[in-house]
């Protein structure tokens, strides 16, 4: 079987999968942002709870993807939490690093001005902080999204969503017909989701 | 609230003491300022001016003493609602680079709930008095303006919900000496309109004597070591270490306390001639006034060019005879700068133009020596015998 019979014959699975892909990394990166920007919110004023928390999440972020669904197996069971779990977590480590990094280079000009016009810190966080750091965060978010793009694939490991089933089925069958075109259709399509999601978010 | 005869600002024993510092940066200080006036902090790097500055609007908190603002304790209440009733500006100025100019200015007025309309019609009328054209600039972003109009766009944004105090940290000391001068003279006579309250921080005692109304010169610590007028300081340094900071040449820093408006500015001196005036007119002309110099004006009367005797000999093309009129002084300007002026025109003369650039008259260095020998016989300077 070739990779053009296959994906003629198979090809609403290739398309769920991949849209199961797109939303398990979506929901990934979305929760990370979420917990992200709120931790680097509160810490980035004061350079301890800074290299506390980059301590931490780097520490997060060196653990092996298979160690966390061992673990989360445990906790949570298999399927689709144990993996967007473990995709947020290693999303996390861009998200906060970009936002701290962004909130910090804001021109202390900039805020002093603000502060001394009567900005509150909420005011000034929304209208000016924020404003000016989005660049740095946005791209911390794309390195965050391509990042895990590629690691979603293991998720199947633990019944997750997504591609990397293609590639699971062909690795767990090889030497079969369907082996060689599952784990080439799985890691195109993952290639080109990545390809995708970064020019959009460029 | 206020009282009659009650200052603008007060500052009873304010005291700012670092945590792990032997000494306080701030020490104890009384000050009033009272309203409509610019009252300078000057003094070495490190006495603690800009620290002083900024407890008035408490963006460092006081650790004892107490601020008046129109007679009102307001050393704790909301620090916030307190600086909205100030304006600030600061050297680096600290506009948002992500707003346009008008964005700028309409912060402070946004944040007390101001309506659309208000707000455009006070960004229009501010952008107006500090010499920017609305219709150009105000949707405009901060990095496509220079230095100078950036400076501008600070002071408006700080006057932006007309607030009765303007705090002001060395607003002027980024730029360039010609930009600085004529920004100065630009807010003197913004402010001889709307009568602030400020206070201004500043380590150049020529920028102090020209802009204050009142001088706080300060030692360590911020210790008022004189305050009093430009002219009572110059006149009488009161100790030593004022002396020393006023520096060598107070009589030549007694010319920055005259303005070009206060001496006789002579309307005659020079032949002048319009951009209609032909070739054989301006010779005759010339040779009719006896001097050595035609000052040619433009067709809104703004000096354009010096035309000598020989130049007409060169060049028979009027509107390229000559050299430019390099700069000009305008009546707001200190006798100080028309001094400059004069050093650097080729004969000697400042050309003084009015508010809109027309031509007024010149100025020659024997009127310079007259007002400072009326200075001298006036008041007797200490030490300048």
């Amino acid at each position: 079987m070739t990779v053009s019979s296959y994906l003629e014959r198979r090809w609403d699975v290739v398309l769920q999968l991949t849209l199961e892909h797109l939303i398990a990394v979506g929901l990934a990166v979305g929760i990370a942002t979420l917990l992200g920007i709120a931790l680097a919110i509160l810490v980035y004023r004061n350079d301890r709870a800074v290299a506390v928390l980059l301590v931490v999440v780097n520490t997060l972020f060196t653990v092996p993807a298979l160690a966390y669904f061992g673990a989360l197996i445990v906790i949570v069971g298999l399927g689709w939490t144990s993996a967007i779990t473990v995709l947020a977590i290693y999303a996390l480590l861009p998200i906060v690093r970009n936002t701290i990094t962004g909130l910090r280079e804001v021109d202390p000009a900039v805020v002093r001005a603000a502060t001394g016009m009567g900005m509150s810190k909420t005011q000034r966080l929304l209208r000016v902080e924020l404003p000016l750091a989005y660049p740095v965060i946005l791209s911390g978010l794309r390195v965050a999204t391509v990042l895990i793009v590629g690691i979603a694939a293991i998720g199947s490991y633990v019944a997750g969503p997504g591609l990397g089933e293609l590639i699971f089925s062909g690795l767990s069958s090889l030497g079969s017909v369907r082996a060689v075109p599952e784990i080439t259709i799985g890691t195109v399509a993952i290639v080109l989701v990545a390809l995708v999601l970064d020019a959009i978010l460029a | 609230m206020s009282t009659p005869g009650e200052p603008m600002i007060r500052l009873d024993k304010l005291t700012k003491q670092y945590p792990g510092q032997e000494a306080p940066a701030v020490d104890a200080v009384d000050l009033a300022v009272p309203t409509g006036e610019i009252v300078i902090l000057v003094g070495p790097s490190g006495c603690g001016k800009t620290t002083t500055l900024e407890m008035i609007n408490r963006l460092i908190e006081p650790s004892s003493g107490r601020i008046f603002l129109e007679g009102e304790d307001v050393t704790h209440v909301n620090a916030d609602q307190l600086r909205r009733r100030m304006g600030y500006v600061i050297q680096q100025i600290g506009l948002f680079p992500h707003q346009t100019i008008a964005q700028n200015i309409a912060v402070v007025p946004r944040m007390l709930g101001w309506k659309d309309a208000r707000i455009n019609d006070r960004v229009d009328e501010l952008l107006h008095l500090v010499g920017l054209d609305p219709g150009r600039y105000r949707n405009r972003y901060p990095k496509e303006m220079s230095g100078g109009q950036r400076q501008r766009v600070g002071v408006a944004r700080a006057m932006a919900a007309d607030p009765p105090v303007m705090l002001m940290d060395e607003p002027f000391g980024a730029t360039d000496p010609i930009t600085r001068e004529r920004l100065q003279n630009e807010f003197l006579r913004i402010q001889e309109d709307i009568r602030k309250t400020i206070v201004f921080v500043t380590h150049d005692i020529d920028e102090a004597i020209k802009m204050g109304d009142r001088i706080a010169i300060l030692a360590e610590g911020s210790q008022i070591a004189q305050y009093d007028t430009p002219e009572a300081i110059l006149t009488s340094p009161a100790s030593e270490f004022v002396e020393q900071f006023l520096g060598s040449g107070i009589l030549l820093k007694r010319l920055n306390l005259s303005r070009v408006e206060d001496v006789h500015v002579a309307t005659g001196e020079w032949p002048t001639i319009g951009p209609d005036t032909t070739y054989d007119q301006a010779r005759q002309h010339l040779q009719q006034s006896g001097r050595t110099h035609l000052l040619l004006l433009d067709a809104q009367r703004r000096p354009d060019r010096w035309i000598a005797a020989i130049d007409l000999d060169r060049d028979r093309d009027l509107s390229m005879a000559g050299t430019r009129v390099q700069a000009c002084v305008d009546s707001r300007a200190t006798l100080n700068d028309a001094l400059q002026e004069m050093l650097l025109n080729a004969n000697g003369v400042a050309v003084v133009v009015d508010r809109d650039g027309v031509y007024a008259g010149t100025l020659d260095l024997e009127t310079i020596i007259a007002a400072i020998r009326e200075m001298r016989s006036g008041t007797a300077v200490p030490g300048d015998t």
